[in-house]
């Protein structure tokens, strides 16, 4: 619940929508960032800005944006080309070049800056941390609006970065996925690669003062890779990545004014909440992310699970009616044939009853006309699978009951027509026991 | 020798100074299956790459049907190796066969409904129509290895330069790749493919190319792949050879 009173939307408004903007940028690079297996070159980019940033402050003298954003970016594609030119000139893998040329520039530009800092207010905390609560009090006139800079300036790189992968989609998909044929037809891969990496240190730059370096790192990665985990096509993803940038950008301003409050503190900082929040959709996804999740995952396994126990349970009786036996068997007799656990079963038997499939007779249970139709297709097919596998495969007779115990739930009709051809119409299988012939939905022969 | 699809005259590729393929000399009449054969290391993808331009050259000369590659690229069709790529990438085989289109369709022009027919066609051509909507690795090695052979047909190129197309897939994808290739021969096209399988050179190929850095024999299968041909190939690299560029290498590190 979004606590109101502590909830302005004048202040909350502009740093949400600066946090939304900045999300939103990076994800939209970040993508192709994951895809080409470089996230570390993200974080390597927004690192190794800094120098930039000090340099062009100890030249100018100043603050101004213009020279310390155009020096910042320079050094971030300095960055992509050293770790490219340390990883070709010999045996270091691009991991740990990338390590060594953003740490280098890392540490010179700390080193810089608080050279610097001696004489302005540069101050490296900011620099690493942000000061995106500040969002509001900095403005420009917008028509009668007043926008935060912050605002300004990431809405013009979101639509940068956003136009950039539409223009560019096309080619953005080929040189990730083969760049050995986009420059075999002419896609320089190359180009896009420091085009790509220039976005990615432009977006870089212009969040660094506002929102701080923690959260464009996350939003480079955190939710492309959500996205990825939730989708097999490229454009959902870019999509998808955008929109969860957003989610995690709105949920973390409001749990960092909100959750501290539950343990008694006061309001934590925005930018970390938001990065906090991007991993926990991205946990999310993996827990319950409808195609690979977890949680799905199990509800799958439980639920053929539960089939093949249903149909274990119709067969049992097949046959136990099959050798005429005198009484009905009880649920206490069907637990020592399938093992199962009680709860399982007792649920398996009320399922088959209320589909009308078993009855229960003396405290017993047996086929209902319509569960033998069910039970003697399956029978059928266990049985023309295990004269397949003696007949075909060349399995001794003593080891295909298990086999045939599984695939007898994967045979529909077609198939069981299939195995009968290809078994030449056998009447009985390898153990002696007669081959049920497929029944007449129409005209179900009752036992 | 102006309409040789391929002629390549002197070509040394070198890593770090040491020769991957040394003065190559090389030429492709048209309207042939060429194999090219030689051990691991050989330099046999290199080759290829070199001659696309994807590698640098230190020295020697490709020309395409008497041109630049650059000038006549939509005449050739290259097939990466598998491996090469990463097959859990978010793609449908489909848009992996319009990649072949792209050059065609040109920077920043949406791909339309017609080339994803033609794409289509060319899926079903390989015997894949069904799959055009599956995810990439939701197919199989000899699947997705027919996927890049589909791609290479749509470029209706006259030149096709195949690494390893044939390499662990299965019987009907070998069946069904040779027998897009002997089409594309009897069209009057070329292919030059990296081949491993030695049984079976005499059936698919025309003519063989024996390389092991240096070249060994370049010409008809009958006259080039000889016992004592492939002996050669096979039986170690020019150790002189060898010998002098490790020498040059470690004077390198000295100084």
């Amino acid at each position: 619940m979004i606590a109101t009173s502590d909830w302005l939307w004048e202040l909350d408004g502009w740093i949400v929508a600066a946090g939304v903007l900045c999300a939103v940028a990076s994800s939209l690079v970040g993508n192709f960032l994951v895809l080409r297996r470089s996230s570390l070159l993200g974080d390597a980019i927004s690192h190794a800005v800094l120098p930039g940033l000090a340099v062009a402050f100890l030249i100018t003298g100043s603050r101004q944006s213009l020279p310390m954003f155009i020096g910042a970016v320079i050094v971030g594609i300095l960055t992509a080309a050293l770790t490219q030119g340390i990883r070709d000139s010999g045996k270091i893998d691009e991991g740990a070049s990338m390590g060594v040329v953003f740490t280098t520039l890392f540490a010179l530009g700390l080193v810089l800056i608080v050279r610097a800092a001696d004489r302005v207010d540069l101050d490296p905390g900011c620099v690493l941390y942000g000061a995106i609560e500040l969002t509001p009090l900095d403005t420009v006139p917008v028509g009668s609006l007043e926008v935060p800079r912050v605002v300004i300036t990431l809405g013009v790189v979101s639509i940068i970065n956003l136009a950039f992968v539409v223009v560019f989609f096309k080619e953005l998909r080929l040189t990730s996925f083969d760049p050995a044929l986009a420059d075999a037809i002419g896609f320089r891969s190359q180009r896009l690669h420091y085009l790509l990496m220039t976005l990615v240190a432009v977006t870089a730059v212009a969040s660094f003062e506002s929102v701080g370096n923690i959260l464009v790192v996350a939003m480079f990665v955190v939710p492309a890779a959500t996205a990825r985990l939730l989708t097999d096509r490229l454009g959902v993803m870019v999509g998808l990545s955008a929109v969860l940038a957003a989610a995690a950008a709105v949920i973390g301003h409001w749990s960092a004014i909100t959750v501290p409050r539950w343990f008694g503190y006061t309001s934590t900082t925005t930018a970390g909440m938001m990065a906090v929040a991007s991993g926990g959709l991205l946990v999310l996804a993996i827990v319950i992310g409808p195609r690979q999740g977890v949680l799905p995952r199990l509800y799958r396994r439980w639920r053929l699970a539960g089939m093949i126990l249903r149909d274990d349970l119709l067969a049992l009786l097949f046959r136990s009616q099959e050798r005429r036996s005198e009484s009905a068997p009880t649920a206490g007799l069907i637990r020592q044939a399938l093992p199962v656990n009680r709860w399982r079963l007792r649920l398996a038997l009320w399922n088959e009853s209320r589909a009308g499939r078993i009855e229960s007779v003396d405290g017993g249970y047996r086929l209902t006309p319509v569960g033998r139709l069910r039970a003697s297709s399956l029978v059928r097919a266990h049985r023309l699978w295990e004269q397949y596998l003696v007949d075909r495969a060349g399995v001794t007779v003593d080891r295909i009951h298990q086999h045939a115990e599984r695939f007898e739930h994967f045979a529909d009709r077609d198939l069981r027509d299939q195995l009968e051809r290809e078994t030449e119409f056998p009447s009985s299988d390898p153990h002696g026991s007669p081959i049920p012939s497929e029944e007449n939905r129409d005209n179900p022969s009752s036992g | 020798m102006s309409d040789l699809p391929l002629s390549i005259s002197g070509l040394t590729v070198a890593y770090q100074r040491k020769p991957v393929l040394w003065d190559i000399d090389i030429d492709i009449p048209p309207g042939s299956l060429v194999g090219v054969i030689g051990p691991n290391g050989a330099g046999k993808s290199t080759l290829l790459r070199a001659c696309l331009g994807l590698i640098p050259v230190a020295a020697g000369e490709v020309r395409f049907f008497g041109q630049s590659y650059r000038q006549v690229d939509s005449r050739v069709a290259y097939v990466p190796q598998r491996e090469s790529v990463d097959w859990d990438f978010p793609i449908n085989a489909i848009d992996v066969v319009t990649m072949g289109l792209y050059r065609q369709i040109g920077w920043c022009r949406p791909v339309r409904k017609r080339h994803r027919e033609t794409a289509r066609e060319a899926l079903q051509q390989v015997g894949l129509g069904e799959l055009a909507d599956r995810q990439i690795n939701q197919l199989s090695g000899g699947q997705q290895q027919r996927v890049f052979l589909a791609r290479a047909l749509v470029q209706r190129a006259d030149l096709y330069l195949m690494d390893e197309p044939l390499a662990a897939v299965d019987a009907a994808t070998e069946q069904a790749i040779v027998g897009t290739l002997r089409s594309l021969r009897d069209a009057g096209k070329t292919a030059i493919v990296i081949h491993h399988d030695l049984p079976t050179v005499r059936e698919y190929f025309d003519r063989v190319v024996l390389l092991n850095v240096r070249l060994l024999a370049s010409g008809p299968v009958e006259e080039a792949f000889t016992d004592e041909n492939l002996q050669q190939t096979y039986g170690g690299r020019l150790t002189l050879l060898d010998r002098a560029t490790e020498a040059i290498a470690r004077r390198e590190i000295r100084t």
